[in-house]
C-alpha cells in the first residue's frame, strides 16, 4: 500500500492549522474589539465559508488562483509558479474551509476573556504583547485549543474544495478523501475500505485527544486555572 | 503627592462632569452602584478616555485634552486595585506579584523588591499557590502586594471590600488602612457603604449621577450632605418633602411637622458664600438622622397618654412653640408609635404625630434600655435644630 495520500493529507492538514492557528486568533482579538457594525458585517463574511458547500469555495478560488486568472496569471508570469494542480494548492482550500472553526471558537473565547485582568496588567506597567501571550492566551487556552484540534480534524477531512483545485494526482497530489473517492470510483473496493479505516483511526485519534485535553484542562483549571 | 482631575466624558445613560482635588490623604468617592465612581477611577488609571478635561498626579500631567496629552496606562504609575482584584488566574502567587515589578529592568533589583513585598504581606508561606485556591482576604492581600511592589505614585481602591464575607472585612480594612499609612501618598477609595468610607477616609466626596454633590472632611459632609442622595447615602433614613418659610422654619410635609431651624440654619440657606447653589428655593427636603431624634422625659407624654387627649396639647404644643420661635426653637411633637422594630443593640420607632394621621412615619433609634423607659403609646420627642438637615435635589 503506498502511504502517500496519509502523508500529504497530514502536511496539507499541519500546515493549514499552524497557518489558520495564528490568522484565526489574531482576527478574532481584532474583531472582537472593533466597533459594532464592522463586527457585525465582518462576522458574517469571515464564518461564510462554513456554510458555503466546498465546491462553491473551490470555484471561487479557481476564479482568482486560476491559470488565467488575477492572481495566478501574476504568479505565473513573474515567478513561474502554477498555484493549482500542486500538493500545497490544497493549502489554499483548508485554509479557507477551516478558518472560521477557529476564528469562532477563539473569538468565543477572547469575548468571555475577564478584560479587568488586562487593564490590571496595564495599569502594573506590563507591555500589551505580555499581556496577550502570557496572560490573555493562558486564560483562553482552552477554546483555542479546542478550535485548532476541529480546524486540524475538519482540514484532514477536506474533500470538495481540495478536489478542484488540487486535483486527484496519485503520488503528487492525492490525499485520504481524494483517494477514498477514486478507489471506490474505479471498483477498488479492498483498498478504499483500508483508507476508511485509516482515516477513521485518525479521527478517533484526534476525538481522544481532546477529550483528554478537555480533562487535564478541566482538572488543572481546578488545580491551578481558569 | 497630590492628584487634580476635571473631566467630563459622555456616558450615554449620563454625562460624567467631576472636578475635585486631593493632597496626601485618602479621599472617599461614596455613591449608589452606576453613579460615575468606578468610571472616574479608570479614567485616571488610562483604561478609559475622558471626553475632555484633565488629570494630573503630583505634577505630572497623564491626560490634557486640550494639550493633546494621554498617557497609556503603563506610563501613569497609577495603582488600581479591582473589586474582584484581578489576580491572574494562570500564575501563582509569586508569579502575580513578579508582573508587578516589571517596570524594574535590573533582575537582581527586581527579585529583591518581590521577596520584600511578599514578606511584609506574610505571603512567603502562599507563593507556589493559585489565586482560585486563596481566601478573599488573602487575595486582597495578594493584589495590595502586587500593586505596591510597582511602586505607585497614587493608590485607586474600587470598592475593596464589596466581594469579601461581611465578618473578614473589619480585620480587612484594619489591614487596608495600615497599608494606606505606610504607603504615605495620595488614595482614592470608591465605595458605597457609608460606614467603611467614615472609618477608612479623611475626606469624602458624595456622587450622584456622574457628579460630586458634596465634598469636605468627612465630618463636614456628614453634618451637611447638601443634597436628598449625599443624606441617604451618608446614613440619613427620615427624608421628607419640605418647604421652607421666609421665617426660620420649614415645613416637613411628609411628616406633618412644622420645624424651627437653628439660627445659623435659618441664616445659611438663604444668603452667605454658597448663595448660588443653596438657594431657599432649592431646599425641597428636610432629613433628620433617627438617632438625633430625642425622646422626652415620660412625664409629659405620659400625661397626655390617653388618645381623647392627645389632639389637645397637640395644639397647646403648637401655640407655645409658636410663640418663641427664633428664641427657643422647641422641635417638640407628641408622636403616636406606629411601629417597634427590634435590632440586635437597639430599637427602631416608628412615630407620627398625633394631629396627622396620614403622615409618613418618621424613624427614631434608641437604646433598649432607654426605649423601656419611654415606652407608651404616645411619646414625646425632640429633634434638635442643629441636627436638621436641609436638602437640595439635585437636577440630574
Amino acid at each position: 500500500m503506498d502511504w502517500f495520500p496519509l502523508i500529504n493529507s497530514l502536511r496539507i492538514a499541519g500546515i493549514s492549522t499552524v497557518i489558520i492557528f495564528f490568522v484565526g486568533i489574531f482576527a478574532a482579538y481584532y474583531i472582537s474589539k472593533a466597533p459594532r457594525m464592522v463586527k457585525g458585517v465582518l462576522d458574517v463574511v469571515l464564518t461564510m465559508p462554513l456554510v458555503l458547500p466546498p465546491t462553491v469555495v473551490g470555484y471561487l478560488l479557481l476564479r482568482v488562483l486560476g491559470p488565467k486568472r488575477i492572481i495566478g496569471a501574476w504568479f505565473l508570469e513573474h515567478f513561474d509558479l502554477k498555484l493549482t494542480m500542486t500538493w500545497w494548492s490544497a493549502i489554499f482550500a483548508t485554509v479557507v474551509v477551516i478558518f472560521p472553526l477557529m476564528y469562532r471558537t477563539a473569538r468565543g473565547a477572547f469575548e468571555s476573556f475577564d478584560q479587568t485582568l488586562a487593564y490590571s496588567g496595564q495599569t502594573l506597567g506590563l507591555s500589551n504583547t505580555y499581556i496577550f501571550w502570557r496572560i490573555r492566551m493562558p486564560c483562553c487556552r482552552q477554546g483555542i485549543l479546542a478550535g485548532t484540534v476541529l480546524a486540524f480534524a475538519r482540514a484532514l477531512g477536506e474533500y470538495g474544495a481540495t478536489s478542484m483545485i488540487a486535483g486527484y494526482t496519485p503520488g503528487r497530489t492525492a490525499t485520504i478523501s481524494t483517494t477514498v473517492y477514486q478507489l471506490w470510483r474505479t471498483n477498488d473496493d479492498a483498498l478504499a475500505f483500508k483508507w476508511v479505516m485509516v482515516n477513521m483511526a485518525i479521527s478517533f485519534v484526534v476525538l481522544l485527544a481532546v477529550n483528554m485535553l478537555e480533562k487535564r484542562n478541566t482538572s488543572s483549571a481546578k488545580k491551578g486555572g481558569l | 503627592m497630590s492628584i487634580f482631575v476635571d473631566i467630563e466624558k459622555n456616558l450615554g445613560s449620563f454625562h460624567l462632569k467631576v472636578k475635585f482635588e486631593s493632597g496626601n490623604n485618602t479621599l472617599a468617592l461614596l455613591g449608589a452602584s452606576g453613579c460615575g465612581k468606578s468610571m472616574t477611577l479608570k479614567c485616571i488609571a488610562g483604561i478609559e478616555r475622558p471626553d475632555r478635561g484633565r488629570i494630573v498626579v503630583d505634577g505630572i500631567t497623564l491626560f490634557d485634552s486640550e494639550n493633546h496629552i494621554n498617557l497609556t496606562p503603563q506610563e501613569r504609575r497609577v495603582g488600581l486595585m479591582f473589586q474582584n482584584y484581578a489576580l491572574f488566574p494562570n500564575m501563582t502567587v509569586l508569579q502575580n506579584i513578579r508582573t508587578g515589578a516589571k517596570r524594574e529592568k535590573d533582575k537582581a533589583r527586581r527579585e529583591e523588591m518581590v521577596a520584600q513585598v511578599m514578606e511584609s504581606f506574610g505571603l512567603a508561606p502562599l507563593a507556589g499557590r493559585y489565586p482560585h485556591q486563596l481566601s478573599g482576604g488573602q487575595q486582597q492581600r495578594v493584589a495590595l502586594a502586587r500593586i505596591l511592589v510597582s511602586d505607585p505614585h497614587i493608590l485607586l481602591l474600587d470598592e475593596p471590600f464589596s466581594a469579601l464575607d461581611s465578618h473578614l472585612r473589619f480585620k480587612l480594612e484594619q489591614e487596608v488602612r495600615s497599608v494606606i499609612r505606610s504607603f504615605g501618598k495620595s488614595v482614592l477609595l470608591v465605595s458605597h457603604d457609608r460606614d467603611e468610607v467614615f472609618r477608612m477616609a479623611d475626606r469624602i466626596a458624595v456622587m450622584e449621577n456622574g457628579r460630586i454633590d458634596a465634598i469636605g472632611t468627612k465630618k463636614e459632609v456628614f453634618d451637611d450632605p447638601k443634597t436628598r442622595t449625599g443624606a441617604i447615602l451618608t446614613g440619613c433614613k427620615n427624608i421628607s418633602a419640605a418647604k421652607l418659610r421666609g421665617d426660620g422654619r420649614i415645613d416637613a410635609t411628609d411628616w406633618g411637622m412644622e420645624l424651627t431651624l437653628g439660627r445659623n440654619q435659618a441664616v445659611n440657606a438663604i444668603s452667605t458664600e454658597e448663595t448660588v447653589t443653596r438657594q431657599a428655593a432649592s431646599i425641597q427636603y428636610v432629613g433628620v438622622r433617627m438617632h438625633d431624634i430625642q425622646l422626652l422625659e415620660t412625664e409629659n407624654a405620659g400625661a397626655t397618654g390617653a388618645s381623647d387627649k392627645a389632639g389637645k396639647s397637640a395644639e397647646v404644643k403648637t401655640g407655645t412653640v409658636g410663640e418663641e420661635v427664633l428664641v427657643c426653637p422647641k422641635n417638640t411633637f407628641h408622636c403616636q408609635v406606629v411601629e417597634e422594630i427590634e435590632n440586635p443593640f437597639s430599637m427602631t420607632i416608628l412615630l407620627r404625630p398625633v394631629e396627622s394621621s396620614h403622615a409618613m412615619p418618621i424613624g427614631l433609634e434608641t437604646n433598649k434600655e432607654t426605649w423601656k423607659l419611654h415606652r407608651g403609646e404616645i411619646v414625646a420627642i425632640h429633634i434638635p435644630a442643629e441636627s436638621i438637615l436641609l436638602l437640595e435635589e439635585r437636577e440630574t
